[in-house]
C-alpha cells in the first residue's frame, strides 16, 4: 500500500502520537493513563508507520529489536521492584523522592513510575515483535 | 570468651530439659552461687548425646546441684566464639561455590590456561576448612550455623556439621579441587569448559549442601540439585544421542526417586515434630513404632537405592559414563552417588535396626554388589568396569548399612574413604589412558609404564588400595567388612558373598590398574605420552593418602571416624583402627581373597567367556523395563493429545463455553436461584442506541459473507463497548480498550489475508449447534450480569485503595496507583505472562516458516 496522503502525514502523526503515548505514561498516575496504555498508543503509532511505509522503515525507526524491548521492560520493572528490597522493606515497596523544581514547582518521582516504565517497554515490545512478524509472513 | 547461661527456678525436670535442649553448643557445668564451677560435662560425664542433653544428664546434673545443697538452676556454657563466628562461615562454606559458579564461565574465558588453577584453589581452601573443623567436632558437639529462609513452610538454612557431615565435606571438596584441576588440562580444548565449570562448581556446592543441611527440606533441595547438575554434566556433549539419553535417564531415575524421598522426609518431619535432623534423632517420638514407619522406610530407600544404584535401579550408572571421565570420577564415583549412603547413614539412628530395614537393605546392597563385581569383570571398557564396581562397592556399602551395628558402621564409613580415593584416582587415570592413547579398552592397552610412569604408579598404588593389600586403606577397610560380616546374623552367607565379591575386586583392581601398565606393550591408536601434571598431581595425591591412611589410620581413626561412626550410631563411640591385628579370621579371608584375585585375574579370559551366558538375563534387566516404561509414557501423551486436542480451534471454543455454561448454569441454580433484578433500570436515549448498535453489528458479523466486514462489525461492536465504559465513568478502561480494538482488527486483517476463501463448509445442523451454544453462553453471561447488579459488594478493599492512594502511594489515579503500586506483583506476573505468549506466538509463527523454505530448496 503506498499512499503518497498517508506517508506524508504519518511521519507528522508519528511524532504525535508517539509524544502522546509518553504523555499517557507520564500522567497516569494521577490521571487516567499509564504504562500498558501509553504502550498501546506508542505501538499503535508504529503500526500505521508500518502500514504507510514497510515493515524494514518501522525497524529501523524503532532501532531496537521488539524482543529487547520485552527484555529490557521486564528488567526496569523487575529492577524497580527490587530498590524496596535494598531499602529494607518488601519487593515492589514504592520508594519516593521530593524535590523543588525553580522553587515553585514540586515533583514527586518514585519507582512505581519506573515499573511504569517497564509495562510500557513490555507492551510495546509484545505488540511489535507480534504484528511485525505477522507483517513479513 | 565464655557466656554463661543460668536458668534459674526451674524446679521441674521437664521444663528445664526443654530449655537445655534449645542450647546448642552447650556443655552443662554445675555451677555454685559464687560461680565456682563443681562439675563439668567435659570432666565428668553426664550422659550427653551428641549435641543435646538428654533427660538422663539433666536429672543427673539436678541431682548433683541439690546434694551441693545449691538448689535447683543449671548453668551451661557454651564457647561464644563457636557460637557466634563459625555459624555464618558454615553457611558461606556451602554457598560459596554457587557465587563461584557464576563467574567460572567469564573466568575461563579470561585466562583459558590458568582458569582451572585458580578455581581448584576454592575447594581447596573449603577442604582446609573443613579439616579445621574436625577437632572441634570430635569431642561430639556439632558445629551448628541457622538463619531463616522460608519461616513459613519451616525451611531454615541451617547447617549442621558432625563428624559424619565431615568426613564427605572433605571429600567432596577434596577430590572437588583434584578433579577441578584435572579436567582444566583433560577438558582444555572442550567448547563447553566453561559450562563445564558453572554445572562442576553448583554441584560441588549442592554436594555440600547434602552433606550438611541440618534441615530436611533443605536436604531435598540439594538432593535435587545434583540430580540436575549431574543431568547437565552427563549431557555436556549435548549433540552426541548417547549423551543426552544417558543424561535423561539419570535424571529420571533419581528424579523419581527424589520425588519419593520428600514423601518421606515429610512423613519424618510431621512425625517427629521438627525439619531438623538434629532435633529428630535426639527427639522423644520413636519412628520405629510408629503405624507409619513403613510407608516412610519404603520412599526414603526409594530414594536412596535411585541415587546410589541399587538394583533394580543401578544400570543408569553405567550409563552415565558417557560424561567426561573428571565428572564420573568425581559425581558418579566418589561423590554424589554416596549420597544415598550418606541418606541412610544420617538416619539409621532413627530408622536402621528394624527385621524390615534388615531384610530390604541386606539383601537389596548384597545382591547389588554381586551383580556389579559379575558384570564389571564382563566389560572391556576401562571406564564400564570402573562404573559397575562402583555399582558393586555401592552395594557393599549399603549391605554394611543394612547390618547396622558399631562394627558394620565403622567398616562402612572406612571403606567409604577408601573406595573414594582408589575410585577416584583409578577413574582419573583411566581418563588420562583414553586422553593419551585415545582408546580405553582393556584388550588394546598393555606397556604403558616405559611411556607413562608417573601414571602407572599412580594407578598401581590405587589398584593395591582397591585389592586390599596391607599397608592400604582398602586392607584396613576389606578386615573391618569381614569383621562386621563375621560378626553378623547370616554369617557365612555374608562373609561368603563378600568374599567373592573381594575376590572380584582384586581382579578389576588388576585389570585396570596393572594391566595397561605392566604387561607387553600393544600398540595403541595414538602413541602415548605422560600426562600433563595437572592430571597426575591430583590422583596421585589420592593415591598416597590411600597409603598413607593405611600406614597410619590413627591420623583420622579418633578424631573424625569416631565422631562419624557415633553420628550413624546415635551414642558415643571411640574407634581404634590398627593395621595389625594379629593373625584373625580376617586376615586369612584377606590373604585368601588376594589368591583368588590372582588367579581370576590370571583365568580372566576364560572366566569372560564362561560367565557370557548370563549376560543374556540382561534382556529383560530393569533397563528394559525403564526403556519400555519411557516408550509407555511417551505413548500415553501422544494418545491422550490425540484425543483431547483436536487442534481445531472451534473444538477448543465449543468445549469452554458448555463447560463454562453447564458447570456456572449449575451453581447459579442450585445455589444462587434464578432471580434477576431489573430495578434501577432508568435508560438513556443514548445508551439504547448503542446496544441497538451493538446487536447490528453482531448480526452482521454472524451472517456477512465478507472476511473484511465481518472483522469491521466486530470492530464496531469492540468501539460501543469502550463508549458504554466511558458513559459509566471508566476513561482508563475506555482508552484501553480504543487501542486494543483498533490493533486487534489491525491484526485479524493481517491474519485473514493469510486465510483461504471465505465459505460456507459447516452443514446446516453443525450450524444449529453452534447457535444453541452460542445461545446459552450469552444467556449465562446476561443472568450473570443482572444477578450481579442485585449483589452487595464488600467495599472494604475499594475503600482501602480509595483512601489510600495519595497518603501511600502518591498518585490520585487509583486505577493505576493500583496497577503499579498496591497489586504490583500481580501486574508484574501478568507482564511475565504475557512476554511468555509474545514468545510462543513469535517460535509459532517462525516454526510455520520453516517447511516452506524447506519447499522452495527443493
Amino acid at each position: 500500500m503506498t499512499s503518497l496522503i498517508l506517508r506524508t502525514a504519518t511521519n507528522y502523526l508519528i511524532e504525535l502520537l508517539l509524544l502522546f503515548s509518553v504523555f499517557l505514561l507520564l500522567r497516569g498516575h494521577n490521571e487516567p493513563g499509564g504504562g500498558f496504555v501509553g504502550g498501546l498508543a506508542a505501538s499503535a503509532a508504529f503500526v500505521l508507520y508500518t502500514i504507510a511505509f514497510d515493515v524494514q522503515s518501522a525497524r529501523q525507526l524503532l532501532r531496537v529489536e521488539p524482543h529487547n524491548l520485552i527484555g529490557a521492560g521486564l528488567m526496569i520493572a523487575l529492577a524497580s521492584g527490587l530498590v524496596g528490597l535494598l531499602l529494607g522493606k518488601s519487593f515492589l515497596t514504592g520508594a519516593w523522592v521530593k524535590w523543588n523544581v525553580l522553587g515553585t514547582l514540586e515533583v514527586e518521582l518514585g519507582t512505581p513510575l519506573f515499573f511504569d516504565i517497564g509495562v510500557y517497554l513490555v507492551v510495546l515490545g509484545i505488540t511489535l515483535l507480534i504484528i511485525f512478524s505477522l507483517f513479513e509472513e | 570468651m565464655c557466656r554463661l547461661f543460668f536458668l534459674p527456678g526451674a524446679t521441674k525436670k521437664r521444663t528445664l530439659s526443654s530449655e537445655l535442649h534449645n542450647l546448642t553448643d552447650a556443655r552443662i557445668v554445675i555451677v555454685a552461687p559464687d560461680s565456682t564451677i563443681l562439675a563439668s560435662s567435659e570432666t565428668a560425664d553426664l550422659g550427653l548425646v551428641g549435641t543435646r542433653f538428654s533427660d538422663a544428664a539433666v536429672t543427673q546434673a539436678l541431682a548433683g546441684q541439690t546434694a551441693q545443697g545449691i538448689g535447683p538452676g543449671l548453668v551451661a556454657e557454651t564457647d561464644q566464639n563457636r557460637a557466634d563466628k563459625q555459624p555464618m562461615e558454615l553457611i558461606l562454606a556451602v554457598l560459596v561455590g554457587f557465587g563461584a559458579a557464576i563467574v567460572a564461565p567469564s573466568l575461563s574465558q579470561l585466562t583459558h590456561k590458568w582458569s582451572g588453577a585458580i578455581l581448584a584453589l576454592l575447594p581447596l581452601g573449603l577442604t582446609l576448612y573443613f579439616l579445621n573443623l574436625i577437632p572441634l567436632v570430635a569431642n561430639g558437639t556439632p558445629v551448628t550455623a541457622s538463619i531463616a529462609w522460608v519461616p513459613a513452610l519451616g525451611i531454615q538454612l541451617s547447617f549442621y556439621a558432625d563428624g559424619l557431615s565431615l568426613l564427605f565435606a572433605v571429600l567432596i571438596s577434596g577430590i572437588g579441587a583434584v578433579v577441578i584441576l584435572y579436567s582444566s588440562s583433560y577438558l582444555q580444548e572442550h567448547p563447553e569448559l566453561g559450562r563445564f565449570y558453572f554445572f562442576i562448581l553448583v554441584f560441588m556446592a549442592s554436594m555440600l549442601g547434602v552433606v550438611l543441611a541440618d534441615n530436611l527440606l533443605l536436604l531435598f533441595i540439594f538432593w535435587e540439585l545434583t540430580s540436575i547438575s549431574s543431568y547437565f554434566l552427563i549431557g555436556l556433549e549435548h549433540e552426541r544421542e548417547p549423551a543426552r539419553a544417558a543424561a535423561l535417564q539419570a535424571l529420571l531415575v533419581t528424579g523419581l526417586g527424589g520425588i519419593a524421598l520428600l514423601g518421606g522426609l515429610l512423613l519424618i518431619g510431621q512425625l517427629g515434630g521438627s525439619l531438623e535432623f538434629s532435633a529428630l534423632t535426639s527427639g522423644e517420638v520413636n519412628l520405629r513404632s510408629s503405624a507409619l514407619y513403613i510407608p516412610i522406610l519404603l520412599l526414603v530407600l526409594g530414594g536412596a537405592f535411585t541415587k546410589s544404584a541399587q538394583f533394580p535401579f543401578h544400570f543408569w550408572l553405567p550409563n552415565a559414563m558417557q560424561a567426561p571421565t573428571p565428572v564420573s570420577a568425581y559425581l558418579h564415583s566418589a561423590t554424589m552417588v554416596k549420597a544415598g549412603v550418606y541418606l541412610l547413614a544420617r538416619l539409621s539412628p532413627m530408622l536402621a535396626g528394624t527385621e524390615w530395614w534388615r531384610w530390604i537393605v541386606e539383601p537389596v546392597g548384597m545382591f547389588t554388589m554381586l551383580l556389579g563385581a559379575y558384570l564389571a569383570l564382563q566389560k572391556t571398557d576401562l571406564k564400564q568396569i570402573l562404573a559397575y564396581s562402583t555399582v558393586s562397592a555401592l552395594g557393599l556399602l549399603m549391605l554394611m548399612l543394612g547390618i547396622g551395628g558399631k562394627l558394620a558402621i565403622e567398616a562402612a564409613l572406612v571403606f567409604l574413604l577408601a573406595h573414594a580415593l582408589y575410585k577416584g584416582t583409578l577413574f582419573l587415570v583411566a581418563g588420562a589412558i583414553d586422553h593419551e592413547t585415545g582408546t580405553r579398552d582393556v584388550r588394546e592397552l598393555g606397556g604403558l609404564r616405559l611411556a607413562m610412569p608417573l601414571t602407572a604408579g599412580t594407578a598401581l598404588l590405587a589398584a593395591l588400595s582397591m585389592a586390599g593389600v596391607p599397608l592400604f586403606l582398602g586392607f584396613i577397610g576389606k578386615e573391618l567388612v569381614y569383621e562386621a560380616t563375621l560378626d553378623a546374623t547370616a554369617e557365612i552367607l555374608l562373609t561368603g558373598a563378600v568374599f567373592v565379591t573381594g575376590v572380584l575386586f582384586v581382579a578389576i583392581a588388576l585389570i585396570v590398574g596393572y594391566a595397561p601398565f605392566f604387561t607387553a606393550r600393544m600398540e595403541t591408536p595414538q602413541h602415548p605420552h605422560e600426562a600433563p601434571t595437572a592430571m597426575i598431581l591430583g590422583p596421585a595425591l589420592l593415591a598416597l593418602l590411600g597409603l598413607g591412611l593405611g600406614i597410619f589410620p590413627n591420623a583420622f581413626d579418633a578424631a573424625l571416624l569416631a565422631s562419624a561412626t557415633s553420628a550413624v550410631w546415635g551414642a558415643p563411640l571411640t574407634v581404634k583402627l590398627a593395621l595389625w591385628h594379629g593373625i584373625t579370621p580376617m586376615l586369612v579371608l584377606s590373604a585368601l581373597t588376594i589368591a583368588g584375585g590372582l588367579l581370576v585375574y590370571w583365568l580372566r579370559h576364560a572366566a569372560r567367556r564362561v560367565l557370557a551366558p548370563l549376560q543374556t538375563l540382561s534382556r529383560v534387566g530393569p533397563a528394559r523395563g525403564y526403556d519400555f516404561a519411557l516408550r509407555g509414557l511417551n505413548w500415553a501423551a501422544a494418545a491422550q493429545t490425540r484425543v483431547l486436542q483436536s487442534g481445531y480451534l472451534r473444538h477448543y471454543l465449543m468445549i469452554i463455553i458448555a463447560a463454562l455454561v453447564a458447570l456456572t448454569g449449575y451453581t447459579l441454580w442450585s445455589h444462587a436461584g434464578l432471580t434477576l433484578s431489573f430495578q434501577n433500570f432508568d435508560l438513556r436515549f443514548y445508551e439504547a442506541g448503542l446496544a441497538v448498535l451493538i446487536l447490528l453489528a453482531i448480526l452482521t458479523v454472524t451472517t456477512t459473507s465478507s472476511r473484511l466486514t465481518a472483522i469491521a462489525a466486530l470492530g464496531v461492536v469492540g468501539y460501543s463497548v469502550a463508549l458504554i465504559f466511558l458513559l459509566y465513568g471508566a476513561p482508563d478502561l475506555a482508552m484501553t480498550q480504543f487501542l486494543i480494538e483498533t490493533l486487534t482488527v489491525i491484526l485479524f486483517v493481517l491474519m485473514f489475508y493469510h486465510l483461504p476463501r471465505f465459505a460456507t463448509l459447516t452443514p446446516r445442523r453443525e450450524r444449529a449447534r453452534d447457535m444453541i451454544v452460542a445461545a446459552l453462553g450469552g444467556g449465562l453471561m446476561t443472568a450473570l450480569a443482572l444477578i450481579g447488579i442485585g449483589v452487595e459488594h464488600d467495599k472494604t478493599v475499594s475503600t482501602f485503595f480509595a483512601e489510600n492512594s495519595v497518603v501511600l502511594a502518591h498518585g490520585r489515579n487509583i486505577v493505576n496507583v493500583i496497577l503499579v503500586d498496591f497489586r504490583a506483583l500481580d501486574t508484574l506476573g501478568e507482564i511475565t505472562v504475557l512476554a511468555v505468549a509474545a514468545i510462543g506466538v513469535f517460535a509459532l509463527l517462525k516454526l510455520r516458516l520453516a517447511p516452506r523454505q524447506d519447499k522452495d530448496k527443493k
